[in-house]
């Protein structure tokens, strides 16, 4: 049996679609179109006038060597987030759904950092490891390891990933253990049964079965570390030092706000949005047929 | 009157015009003035306020000098500017383009439409020489101007047996000394693109830039990779080597360092003055001139300023900015000046405050706080020395302190770090320059 609604206005399905198109096209297309036809001007800071320049905007970022290490940048720390944060996740999850005695109490623990906003977690970070000031700058260096996120780029690299990563732990936890306790207990006791140890039976059973949140995640955390991470970035190490930490999306700002450069700010924009509309579409594409609903 | 129109009245009413605001003038005045520095800042518009019947001045700090000029400039694209705005003195060639197509409220003429008998002579020649434009009339009004000195910690240079350096060669010797004595990180600075690229050329009489520094023309280029300043900041690349020096972050990132005794000779700001009184308990500082490079110059020339002025924007009522001329004349009366000078080690902005400071003997009980104020005053200023006007500044700023730090970190020498700033540099001059004629 085929289930159909039928509108007997023919205005009202376009009705009820409204807000969302409204929504869509105030707060993505407007601002998107915007962003498209700057990035073809140059304008002064005030706004009093502006220069059809064509795709020079353009030009000019890939010429700009310290532009394409930008990439280079944000590739290995999407990358490095989205794998910390959700192999960490996983494993707590894991272990939470073990626990039998005051389960909710760790997981009210565990889900507790996502409450941070994101600037305060990069303060608190930024005084963690402070070099004068840092109580875990102070512990490596009585271990001997000479820390100084100021002057040592992968130092300040690691700082913006872990501190990243411990940010959005709590959201793929909660992600992955509502995942856990949709599998079956059944399957898990016919294969104990069969003698699988716990290994076995994690990685034949209860991981393919996670695929489709993993995937889900996935998006998520590589999205969130393209564009959410940058007041983390602004707090602690604000691009630096020399060019470390400037990921694209701290460039658009950087570029934008402090430089008062709109033109430049608003291509490298349309570049960053092509290539996170380019990578979802390759991950729902190639990565998806992985996944087993 | 319908139900929808009466509360859309009573709406207005509640939101614009709480009754005892009704009868003054409310000028708003956007400030980046942090910490106790912004305590200060608003106790100068409460006392204004207490004492004016037919002005309010709402004074509201925005974030630093960056986040405060991007948030006025946002404003004004907006229509919501506030008449007041703080910038530092980086941003001075941007907002002076910005006054050329009527942004701009020159505080020249602000004052003489106001009425306000105003004379500019009365302003230290070292601060305002900054902020004029060419014939010599006054834009802007400086509100809080520094100079770097060389901060000390007198008990580690006792310690170390060591005498204040007056020249680099000396600087080096007292932070190996000191090294030896146990000191961890004897020497470093803050605002590094101020302090040892544009102060240091200042105080040795070399031009950073072509066209006087940027002050005769938007054409200016650097020049800043001249061999005076690459082997000064190859000096301190060794020094780093050496463990002598260690860098500590952008801004006044460093200034935890001194303060905890880690460094004993920091180049900053004399405006840290007032929160080292604050927080400096356990041992003596002091501040002296910065050290001459004898292999440049045999004496030093002037230093430049930093610090920020008070940009009046336009589009708004004539009563306001009768409020706002009322204020800049309360401000740079001497009494307020010499407290605020006193205060926050800020130099006073106008000679009666500095002749005020000394009749109240300020100089003899917080001994060379006048270090600032004599550093600028040194000698008439010259073209290389009286200040920097370069468009898209704060972004070359940030160019510089990249260059900077891959050589503090050994991946560039000083030489290729100088130049590539300077290439880089001069491409945002040229956009400046095309965004602006």
């Amino acid at each position: 049996m085929q289930k159909r609604v039928v509108f007997r206005s023919r205005l009202l399905p376009y009705l009820l679609v409204l807000p969302q198109i409204a929504i869509t096209v105030i707060f993505f297309f407007w601002p998107s179109y915007q962003a498209i036809e700057s990035s073809f001007f140059i304008e002064d800071a005030f706004g009093f006038s502006r220069e059809w320049v064509g795709l020079q905007n353009y030009f000019e970022l890939f010429d700009d060597p310290g532009y394409l290490k930008s990439f280079r940048t944000t590739l290995i720390f999407g990358v490095s987030v989205a794998f910390l944060a959700m192999s960490i996740a996983l494993g707590l999850a894991v272990a939470a759904n073990r626990v039998v005695k005051a389960a909710t109490g760790y997981r009210t623990l565990l889900i507790w950092p996502y409450a941070v906003a994101p600037a305060l977690a990069g303060v608190m970070w930024y005084f963690m490891m402070n070099p004068s000031l840092g109580i875990v700058a102070y512990w490596l260096r009585s271990l001997g390891v000479d820390w100084n996120h100021y002057l040592n780029g992968d130092q300040a690299l690691l700082l913006v990933i872990v501190a990243a990563a411990w940010k959005q732990i709590s959201y793929n936890f909660l992600f992955f253990l509502a995942g856990l306790q949709s599998i079956p207990k059944s399957m898990l006791e016919a294969a104990a049964i069969d003698r699988a140890g716990p290994v076995r039976r994690f990685w034949t059973i209860v991981f393919p079965l996670l695929t489709p949140t993993t995937f889900f995640l996935l998006v998520v955390n590589l999205v969130y570390a393209f564009f959410d991470t940058f007041s983390l970035i602004h707090a602690t190490t604000e691009g630096g030092p020399v060019d470390a930490t400037s990921v694209l999306v701290f460039r658009v700002y950087n570029t934008g706000f402090i430089g008062q450069d709109y033109g430049s700010s608003a291509a490298q924009s349309v570049i960053l949005m092509a290539l996170v509309i380019g990578m979802t579409f390759v991950q729902f594409r190639y990565v998806e047929r992985k996944v087993q609903y | 009157m319908n139900v929808k129109s009466f509360l859309t009245a009573t709406t207005i009413a509640a939101v614009a015009a709480p009754a005892w605001a009704a009868d003054k003038a409310e000028v708003e005045f956007w400030h980046a003035m942090g910490g106790q520095l912004g305590e200060t800042t608003d106790q100068f518009a409460a006392d204004f306020n207490a004492g004016s019947d037919s002005c309010q001045i709402n004074s509201t700090y925005k974030g630093n000098y960056t986040e405060n000029m991007t948030a006025s400039i946002a404003a004004f694209r907006a229509g919501q500017q506030p008449h007041i705005t703080q910038v530092f003195e980086v941003g001075t060639a941007t907002m002076m383009a910005a006054g050329d197509k009527g942004a701009i409220y020159p505080v020249y003429k602000l004052m003489e439409d106001a009425g306000i008998d105003f004379d500019q002579s009365v302003y230290l020649p070292a601060v305002i020489s900054y902020y004029t434009d060419t014939d010599n009339n006054l834009l802007s009004l400086p509100f809080n101007s520094s100079t770097p000195v060389l901060w000390y910690n007198k008990d580690a240079l006792d310690a170390a047996g060591a005498e204040v350096p007056t020249t680099w060669d000396e600087l080096e010797e007292v932070a190996r000394k000191l090294k030896e004595n146990g000191v961890a990180k004897p020497f470093s600075f803050g605002w590094q693109s101020w302090s040892n690229i544009e102060n240091y050329s200042a105080w040795h009489n070399v031009a950073m830039g072509s066209e006087e520094n940027g002050f005769a023309g938007l054409g200016t280029e650097f020049t800043f990779n001249n061999d005076a300043v690459v082997n000064h900041i190859q000096r301190i690349a060794d020094m780093g080597q050496e463990g002598t020096f260690v860098y500590g972050g952008r801004r006044g990132d460093s200034r935890a360092q001194f303060v905890n005794g880690e460094t004993a000779l920091w180049i900053n700001s004399s405006a840290y003055y007032g929160g080292f009184k604050k927080d400096i308990t356990d041992f003596t500082f002091g501040q002296a001139m910065l050290p001459v490079d004898t292999a440049v110059a045999d004496a030093p020339q002037n230093s430049i300023i930093g610090g920020a002025t008070l940009w009046v924007l336009q589009g708004h009522e004539a009563p306001e900015y009768k409020c706002v001329a009322e204020f800049f004349q309360f401000l740079s009366s001497a009494e307020q000046q010499a407290s605020w000078h006193q205060s926050t080690g800020y130099v006073p902005i106008t000679t009666a405050a500095y002749d005020l400071s000394k009749e109240q003997g300020f100089y003899e009980t917080d001994p060379m706080t006048d270090t600032a104020i004599k550093q600028l005053s040194l000698n008439e200023p010259t073209p290389a020395s009286k200040g920097l006007r370069f468009g898209n500044f704060v972004q070359i700023r940030d160019i510089i302190n990249e260059e900077l730090e891959a050589v503090w970190s050994g991946e560039k020498s000083a030489k290729d770090a100088m130049d590539a700033a300077v290439e880089r540099g001069n491409a945002l001059l040229r956009k400046f320059e095309n965004a602006n004629s």
